[in-house]
């Protein structure tokens, strides 16, 4: 059964000096706030997995978080680069960053095979691609039943899975709905996850696509309202473009990312201190 | 640059609207068209907006059918997933809905494209130690592999239409000829390359993208010395039928220019 903790004693119990750690959101329902806790608590030596690494991967590489870095699209979506990511990949700021690199697809295919249990899956894809000669965990296996030849992917199995989902109820079971990403999988290939939620509710609402995972396969539920800001939360809160499009300033140059981090994330003791630490401009628009 | 449209004298246009109003007008109602990030999405919902209203988006956040009446600033923006028909899970749309053979049209961006259509959106530089990084392959590897057709675009210069790829992220048609038979790759791959000063479309048998045709008011030598390779001119090389006043409004109406 799931335990109601709080994120700082989620991460301080759960996430370890050079484990592997993959907080996982498609642009929706990003864990930034657990991210944050992780820069406060200076994790080292992490392998960070994630389809999408975005600002919160960003930051966690600009602060010497991360050892590696297993993704398949790191960027700023319609805003730039991460530029943190880009300076530790193209001149090993603050230290050298190993990458492994696939497509979506493939990542996807990973989570799928951890969750499932099984030691690897397969998908259509890479053929004639660089990726397939740069990235080791792309080899390939033949169809016994028809002899086509099928890219294979190992297994991702993280020591921690972190996920926002919108609600928990009072015995722990969250439910999310909206773009869900791989979160599912992602929790479900984890030895241990935790979820950050918006509220605990009484009775779960029903949604189109609503995904519930059941309180028995988390450890830890932290309720931190906002807690994937500047990502969303449907039926709570909108995306702050704002916050995606003034990154790009400060994360291009190291100093000015240092000061912002330390006034706002290593300064402030919580999400809710690091959010009104914010300029209200960055805050303006995103409730729903 | 900017010139005017031939339906109205009051609405002059750009060389980057060309290039979205040309992209949009590959997609027609009915058409099942992944949309991959940035200039792809603006084209793919230009056409919805304009000529070809029943076309079906489908973004890789697990959005089908997504109908937004503003340009969605990313893939994953709650204006897709609460109009869509149906949202589903990441590893579900790339299995069964992209590799399942499900899709008529990938519509993909590039850093880089080669004369086959080949794309990189990975590195500058080497791979090792690259002097640009970029974000990385996304879902264009698979997007590439099994939409039934491919659509490229892209702003034209000697540093994006390059002789050869730094990184191949994404295959078109690798070497030319029955490359992609021979991989047993499932798709026909990229059929055209739409840029800010013409089209390009893949010439059948050597799979090599040729000129086909020119936007208004730009010289078929200057498209020449904008592509890093020799880049064969069709002998039907055309004009690029110019923005109508109805694409433009609808194209305005929701980049908010």
């Amino acid at each position: 059964m799931a335990r109601f903790s709080s994120l700082h004693d989620a991460v301080a119990e759960n996430i370890k000096d050079g484990d592997t750690v993959a907080l996982e959101g498609f642009t929706h329902l990003i864990p930034f706030a657990a991210g944050h806790e992780i820069i406060r608590q200076q994790r080292k030596d992490l392998t960070l997995v994630r389809m999408t690494p975005d600002i919160i991967y960003d930051q966690l590489i600009g602060m010497g978080c991360a050892r590696k870095l297993i993704f398949s699209w790191a960027g700023n979506p319609g805003a730039g680069s991460l530029h943190r990511f880009r300076d530790a990949v193209e001149h090993s700021v603050p230290h050298v960053l190993e990458i492994e690199e696939h497509s979506h697809a493939g990542m996807a295919t990973r989570y799928q095979a951890g969750a499932s249990g099984l030691p690897f899956g397969m998908l259509r894809g890479y053929a004639g691609t660089d990726l397939a000669t740069i990235t080791p965990t792309i080899k390939w296996v033949t169809c016994p039943f028809t002899g086509e030849n099928l890219a294979a992917v190992p297994a991702l199995r993280p020591d921690v899975g972190v996920i926002c989902a919108q609600q928990a109820d009072r015995d722990g079971n969250v439910m999310l709905w909206g773009i869900t990403g791989v979160q599912k999988e992602a929790v479900l290939a984890s030895r241990c996850s935790i979820v950050l939620v918006e509220e605990i509710v009484d009775k779960f609402s029903s949604h189109m696509n609503g995904v519930v995972l059941p309180s028995w396969v988390i450890d830890d539920v932290c309720v931190v309202p906002s807690g994937a800001y500047p990502s969303y939360a449907q039926g709570y809160s909108q995306r702050a473009s704002a916050f995606y499009a003034q990154w790009e300033t400060i994360s291009k140059d190291r100093e000015k990312f240092l000061t912002w981090m330390n006034e706002h994330v290593l300064a402030t003791s919580d999400h809710a201190q690091f959010l009104a630490s914010l300029d209200p401009k960055l805050l303006e628009d995103v409730n729903e | 640059m900017s010139r005017t449209s031939p339906a109205s004298k009051s609405l002059e246009w750009t060389n980057d609207e060309m290039m979205t109003v040309a992209a949009a007008r590959e997609l027609t109602s009915g058409t099942v068209c992944f949309v991959g990030i940035g200039l792809p999405s603006t084209a793919a919902n230009l056409a919805r907006a304009s000529h070809a209203p029943g076309v079906v988006l489908i973004y890789e956040s697990g959005c089908i059918g997504a109908k937004p009446d503003r340009l969605p600033p990313s893939i994953g923006d709650g204006i897709l997933s609460r109009t869509a028909d149906a949202v589903i899970s990441v590893p579900e749309i790339f299995a069964y809905w992209l590799q399942a053979g499900r899709i008529d049209i990938g519509f993909l961006g590039a850093a880089q494209v080669d004369r086959f259509g080949n794309i990189n959106t990975t590195v500058v530089g080497d791979y090792g130690s690259p002097q640009v990084r970029l974000p990385g392959a996304g879902g264009a590897p698979e997007i590439a592999t099994s939409c039934s057709k491919v659509i490229i675009t892209l702003r034209h210069s000697p540093r994006a239409m390059v002789e050869k790829l730094d990184f191949v992220t994404s295959v078109g048609h690798g070497d030319g000829g029955d490359f992609r038979a021979r991989l047993g790759l499932p798709g026909m791959g990229p059929q055209a390359i739409i840029t800010d000063l013409g089209i390009l479309r893949c010439e059948a048998e050597s799979c090599e993208f040729v000129l086909s045709s020119v936007h208004p008011g730009v010289e078929i030598s200057q498209v020449l010395e904008a592509t890093g390779w020799t880049l064969r001119v069709a002998d039907d090389v055309s004009v690029t039928a110019p923005p109508t006043v109805e694409e433009l409004r609808a194209l305005r109406s929701f980049v908010g220019a």
